[in-house]
């Protein structure tokens, strides 16, 4: 990774994390209040995956989301008040507040959504990368998903057919730990999701994922090994979800455990890094900080100030749809 | 004119579509060399290739995701699913995905994605090859529902299925699909929610879905000298053409609607609702659904069919809606039918 992207990676990974600081809070108040907005499933300690791997894509590339996907819809460049106007449902939002905060859409980004059920959209990935080979143009299909979607029979289905037809995918295995409160450990039996690949014929790599470095440079070959049309690739990015599940449930997992991932924060890991070779000192740091601070402060405005969609219009909506 | 038959009429409307737009193809099991479980895709690969006719893994979930994936970037996917019975494993697929995802995104994409199902019943293959599970759709929203029950619909229902901008279920019949029929020559179209009357009468209405219309055509001509029946056939249930079918009611006063799905919160039940609305002042008897048994399909012939209504229950119900008395047995042999 060169330094302009270095520097670019961090500045994503602030603007996730303090993002997800600040949607947090304010769901948090409205829960205090009496006001539930549904789930708010936080991206917190996991920004390095979605950062690397978006900064190894092309605007023209196709990416699917998860119900975890506020930082994959900012790591893909959907303006910050578009992502937070949808998570209070308003009519400015990504998605004109008809999806909230597992739906984030962007199509002229690619960006085809988020997805409430897990390992949903792994079929979908094969149907953007068979469009790109059907038109014969070279873009890539990327496909967040969980370590709980590779339980899921879409995987099997999904893998098999993007080898089939060597199909221009990434399938990114976003490892944190945890399928809602239940441990990795309780649900998989080997090590490692990316040794599933070779059941498939498939490359497959397993990687720190909280070393955005690391994880930009595994994706960004995978990514050129399908753009070259030599087929998919699984990516495991081993990292960890520092949150409770979606803010609804009780924290059950050991102190111990927080404690030894919270050391290993990949903002900290990048900041430290870019110190150590002079990429960027402590001021410039900090001066990065506070412009994206500033950023989400002036989206968490816009997102207050904008209106609720109108509902006779949607009723309109509907109508005409039925 | 000219005799074709409902399966040819299908592979006619995927050849002419195919031919007009290079961003329609279609994708299934067997669709390439065998041509489809029941030869709808016959002849399809040879002319436009494997990128076109591309064949699949026995993975109804992750083709038909494949389908609406593409379908997203503006191609035109035709999934077949070989029986109607096995979209079971691709549900999430059609109804958390296909089904929402224009939706959720606040309309910003468009899913223009046809899948084709065949259903049947009749055809003795028990439990899990003959299911009529159009209501599970008409229950979504988000999904238009077809189901054709002429040649001439099969062929220009599926191309309006295929310019369509939105994702269509598109309910073949399995036992209509070697029957032939006259139709003209060239191309034509079928709109959606146009519902056809198939018989003109001024005493009964009878709202026939796919299988049933024949059937409740020949009951009708049977009963012509006595009771003057109008078949209707909806031909699309989402969008449903109630007008038409509210409007026959208010001529003959008495609703009959009969389909192969069981009774029980089947397709009738959401056709009487619709029409009750509409002239619930002008019925002059209760109105009846006539659907199937509410049970598994068994496989011995015998039992099968007794799971269905035949023609002579379909006499008999129309016979005692209209007030006659009901036909003896040799009357009924005499139809020749069941």
């Amino acid at each position: 990774m060169n330094r302009d992207m270095a520097w670019r990676a961090l500045e994503i990974m602030y603007r996730i994390r303090l993002f997800e600081e600040k949607g947090k809070a304010h769901y948090q108040q409205n829960r205090l209040a009496g006001n539930f907005l549904g789930a708010f499933h936080s991206y917190i300690g996991q920004e390095a995956v979605a950062t690397g791997v978006s900064l190894a894509l092309r605007n023209d590339d196709y990416v699917f989301s998860t119900h975890r996907g506020h930082g994959h819809a900012l790591a893909r460049g959907i303006a910050v008040k578009k992502v937070m106007a949808e998570l209070r449902g308003k009519v400015d939002g990504c998605s004109r507040g008809r999806g909230g905060s597992m739906h984030l859409f962007d199509p002229a980004l690619g960006f085809l959504g988020g997805n409430g059920i897990v390992g949903g959209g792994l079929p979908l990935a094969l149907g953007t990368a068979y469009a790109a080979y059907y038109r014969g143009t070279d873009q890539i299909t990327v496909c967040f998903f969980g370590d709980g979607a590779a339980s899921q029979g879409t995987f099997h289905e999904s893998l098999n057919m993007a080898v089939l037809w060597k199909l221009p995918v990434v399938f990114v295995c976003e490892n944190n730990g945890y399928a809602v409160m239940t441990p990795v450990r309780e649900t998989i039996c080997i090590p490692h999701i990316a040794d599933r690949a070779a059941a498939y014929g498939m490359q497959g790599y397993a990687v720190d994922g909280n070393d955005v470095g690391a994880v930009y440079q595994q994706a960004e070959e995978a990514v050129s090994r399908a753009r070259q049309g030599a087929g998919p690739t699984l990516l495991e990015c081993k990292t960890y979800r520092i949150d409770s599940h979606c803010m609804m449930l009780p924290e059950i997992r050991a102190e111990k455990e927080l404690a030894e991932w919270k050391a290993q924060d990949p903002i900290a890991r990048w900041e430290k890094y870019l110190a150590d070779n002079r990429i960027a000192d402590g001021d410039a740091r900090e001066e990065l900080r506070a412009r994206v601070a500033a950023e989400i402060e002036d989206a968490d405005r816009l997102a207050d100030e904008s209106q609720y969609p109108d509902a006779a219009e949607f009723l309109e909506e509907i109508k005409c749809a039925n | 004119m000219r005799e074709l038959k409902y399966i040819e009429a299908l592979n006619e409307a995927l050849r002419e579509e195919m031919e007009r737009d290079e961003k329609v193809f279609i994708l299934g099991e067997e669709v390439g060399a065998l041509g489809g479980g029941f030869g709808a895709t016959k002849g399809l690969l040879e002319r436009f290739g494997t990128k076109r006719v591309l064949a699949t893994p026995i993975a109804e979930s992750g083709f038909t995701g494949l389908g609406i994936g593409a379908a997203l970037t503006g191609l035109r996917p035709v999934v077949e699913i070989m029986y109607f019975d096995f979209i079971t494993t691709a549900m999430d697929q059609v109804v958390n995905q296909a089904a929402k995802l224009k939706f959720m995104s606040g309309n910003t994409v468009e899913v223009p994605l046809v899948i084709r199902a065949p259903y049947g019943i009749g055809t003795r293959e028990a439990a899990q090859h003959s299911q009529s599970l159009e209501a599970w759709f008409m229950h979504t929203p988000g999904l238009k529902v077809v189901m054709p029950a002429s040649v001439y619909d099969a062929k220009g229902l599926l191309k309006t299925a295929i310019r369509d901008n939105d994702p269509v279920v598109f309910i073949e019949n399995r036992k209509l699909y070697f029957k032939a029929e006259e139709v003209p020559e060239g191309e034509w179209l079928v709109p959606f929610g146009a519902a056809a009357v198939r018989c003109a009468g001024k005493d009964i209405t009878v709202v026939a879905l796919s299988g049933m219309v024949p059937k409740a055509i020949q009951a009708a001509e049977s009963l012509n000298n006595e009771i003057s029946v109008e078949v209707i056939d909806p031909r699309t249930l989402v969008p449903l053409d109630v007008e038409t079918i509210a409007s026959s009611v208010k001529k003959t006063g008495r609703l009959l609607i009969t389909h192969e799905a069981p009774v029980r919160s089947g397709a009738g039940a959401e056709i009487l609702r619709q029409v009750q609305e509409r002239c619930f002042d002008w019925l002059d008897a209760p109105p009846v659904i006539l659907g199937g048994l509410n049970t598994p399909i068994p496989f011995c012939p015998a039992l099968e069919d007794v799971c269905v209504p035949q023609i002579p229950d379909i006499i008999a119900r129309i016979r005692e809606m209209a007030g006659r008395p009901p036909l003896g047995d040799t009357q009924l042999k005499s139809i020749g039918t069941t």
